[in-house]
């Protein structure tokens, strides 16, 4: 299925969940600091591996950078 | 309370949200143009509560800027720089308290990409909401004394206003709506965003403001490490200077040399 991860158009496998969407993103380890939306509702970190994504998705994947 | 108690800051402290600060200079962490720098920057400057921001992840990117920060001991203040609408203000404290397991917000609800000047109606429904999500809310304001009062009606734990534009540098154009602001409010007030340089911070310090935040006046000067220093010192002199009581400004001159037996010849 297609789901948008950060503004990119991203094949994901059907049924695939906000765990799989980060890790498409083959970053390093991440600690804190990051966080996550889907369809502009954040998704906790401890349901990151339950949330499922839906054709369509559209994922924010966000983390601390300088600033302010 | 003695003379010597004015003189240092530890028993002189800034609260907001319930909790002491002995600095009273807010660091933004946005422009240095290294993490090392930033680091040694935060450490010269005696900062206590420290800016961050969320964008969307980089996967080039290296070195962990909350790893830094939690190294130093200060408080993280997310911010919502970027945000031009209440909901997507409110979406991103929301990802930041989740990011950051904190419930400090630095709230910013821009309505010109040019002036970067607060969307006031925008910055009051996004504070309202946040208030009532518990969040500890500081919100970046105009120099307007009517949208502090209501900042402060709503709950928000500190009022922030602008001295000019965003890393403008061109300091306190408004002095005098400052000094209103501060001696109207009930909350902390913080100078946010226009000082270029230490006798800014100075100058805010000495209307009354309860602290001054700073990020492009030391991330973009020259000597980052240096300055940070000399706005940490104008920031300490100007609110030494506020509590010992400034004498009149006056017209006229008057002696401070006695008349009384001067000579004659």
């Amino acid at each position: 299925m297609k789901v948008t991860i950060n503004g990119t158009d991203t094949e994901l496998r059907t049924g695939a969940t906000v765990q799989a969407a980060i890790d498409s993103l083959a970053l390093p380890a991440q600690g804190r600091g990051v966080a996550v939306a889907v369809d502009a509702e954040v998704v906790p970190r401890g349901q990151w591996e339950s949330t499922l994504l839906e054709e369509g998705s559209r994922v924010e994947v966000l983390r601390a950078i300088q600033g302010g | 309370m003695a003379t010597q108690d004015l003189t240092t800051a530890a028993a002189d402290p800034m609260v907001i949200g319930g909790q002491e600060f002995s600095s009273r200079l807010l660091l933004g962490t946005g422009g240095f143009r290294s993490l090392e720098t930033m680091t040694a920057a935060i450490e010269a400057s005696g900062s206590q509560m420290v800016t961050l921001a969320l964008r969307r992840v980089d996967p080039s990117s290296r070195g962990s800027i909350v790893d830094a920060l939690d190294s130093l001991g200060v408080l993280l203040l997310p911010n919502t720089a970027g945000c031009y609408t209440a909901r997507d203000a409110v979406l991103t404290a929301k990802l930041a308290r989740e990011a950051f397991e904190t419930n400090w917000i630095k709230l910013e609800v821009i309505g010109d990409d040019r002036l970067l000047l607060p969307d006031a109606p925008a910055l009051l429904e996004a504070a309202e909401e946040l208030v009532d999500e518990g969040f500890i809310v500081m919100p970046y304001t105009n120099d307007d004394p009517i949208t502090a009062r209501r900042l402060e009606d709503i709950g928000c734990a500190a009022v922030m206003p602008l001295g000019s534009p965003i890393g403008s540098g061109m300091g306190l154009s408004n002095p005098y709506n400052l000094r209103i602001i501060r001696e109207r409010a009930g909350i902390p007030v913080i100078l946010d965003a226009g000082v270029g340089t230490a006798s800014d911070a100075a100058l805010a310090m000495e209307l009354g403001c309860d602290g001054v935040l700073c990020a492009s006046a030391i991330s973009r000067s020259e000597h980052p490490v240096i300055m940070a220093q000399a706005i940490a010192q104008g920031v300490s002199s100007g609110r030494l200077a506020h509590r010992a009581g400034r004498i009149p400004k006056r017209l006229y001159a008057e002696a401070s040399t006695p008349v009384e037996g001067t000579p004659e010849f």
